[in-house]
């Protein structure tokens, strides 16, 4: 039945893409989209525990949040969020690339959502080693020459935990997309059968979502604040 | 296509893509206007704003089952729930002690 159901449709799609516990496609699709919702859930609630912290220390520290937020770069804080969403649109086009079935087009949006991925990691390093000789990564080496050391401190260690638990989802994401690039060359996906394809990009507009929080929660929340 | 899902257009994409730049430029000009506690409430607005706009287009939640929407949005409340409850604790701290 599925295999007749593959052929009929898109003979270059391998004909054994439905695992034998699914009925068909369609319930095959439906299982893996909500397992992945299920999994973003969990996410959702493994980001929300630092989030939360973020929330009491600067509802208990505003001024301290504020002056050591302004001491991040804006103009690279935008631009990665530029670029990041850029990235969302690009793997939205490599779905689509997929349902109607354009394996160039497909191969090409995945490798530019890596590309555009690849330099806001580039970005992120630029910014991590600038703070590393400023002496705000937070430990024995961390220097803060202005006011209310201490909560800043608190504020550093929740910018690199917050934006390096975010970069790590960013790198597994690219890791995933190497395999997808290779698979989509190899013609394992067609109109009938791109559920990785729907999967990664599920995961990586996630990743986008964490980031359009934190830019403003990091970058912005101390701007309009003058001392 | 599988008929379980829908084809969003290449224009929908575009369009969403362009509402979600001109929604990073507008929080970055307003973040340095001085509005007092309305910052923080216009910031989390237009986060939230671009965040619904990336779940319904982009990860395609306007055309899912309403099981998908029950994980998404139970996802939220739970963490409401966590901010909610531990807040309620650290804000009443000294009115109480």
């Amino acid at each position: 039945m599925a295999e007749a159901l593959a052929s009929a449709h898109a003979p270059d799609v391998h004909v054994l893409h439905v695992a034998h516990q699914f009925d068909d496609a369609e319930q095959q699709w439906t299982a893996s989209t909500l397992g992945m919702w299920v999994f973003l859930a969990q996410e959702v609630l493994f980001f929300g525990g630092i989030f939360a912290v973020y929330v009491i220390y600067r509802t208990l520290y505003p001024d301290a949040f504020a002056v050591a937020s302004n001491h991040l770069d804006v103009a690279l804080g935008t631009f990665n969020t530029a670029v990041l969403i850029g990235s969302s649109l690009t793997m939205a086009l490599a779905v689509h690339a997929s349902q109607v079935g354009h394996r160039r087009a497909l191969v090409g949006w995945i490798l530019m959502t890596m590309l555009l991925g690849s330099v806001f990691l580039g970005v992120k390093v630029y910014e991590y080693a600038h703070k590393w000789h400023e002496h705000l990564v937070p430990g024995p080496w961390f220097q803060w020459h202005g006011e209310y050391p201490k909560q800043v401190e608190i504020f550093y260690s929740l910018y690199f935990g917050m934006t390096g638990l975010h970069a790590l989802h960013m790198v597994v994401g690219l890791g995933i997309m190497t395999w997808l690039v290779v698979a989509a060359r190899a013609g394992r996906f067609g109109p009938d059968y791109h559920n990785p394809v729907e999967i990664t990009g599920l995961y990586w507009h996630f990743v986008d979502i964490v980031w359009i929080f934190l830019f403003p929660l990091l970058y912005l929340i101390g701007r309009h604040w003058h001392p | 296509m599988l008929k379980s899902e829908h084809m969003v257009g290449v224009g929908t994409y575009l369009t969403i893509f362009f509402a979600l730049m001109v929604l990073t430029a507008i929080t970055t000009a307003v973040a340095y206007v001085d509005l007092g506690v309305l910052n923080v409430v216009i910031m989390l607005a237009i986060a939230v704003t671009k965040a619904t706009m990336v779940v319904l287009w982009f990860m395609h939640l306007k055309f899912a089952t309403r099981l998908t929407w029950l994980w998404a949005f139970g996802s939220v409340v739970f963490f409401a729930i966590l901010v909610v409850i531990t807040l309620s604790d650290y804000l009443t701290r000294a009115v109480l002690s």
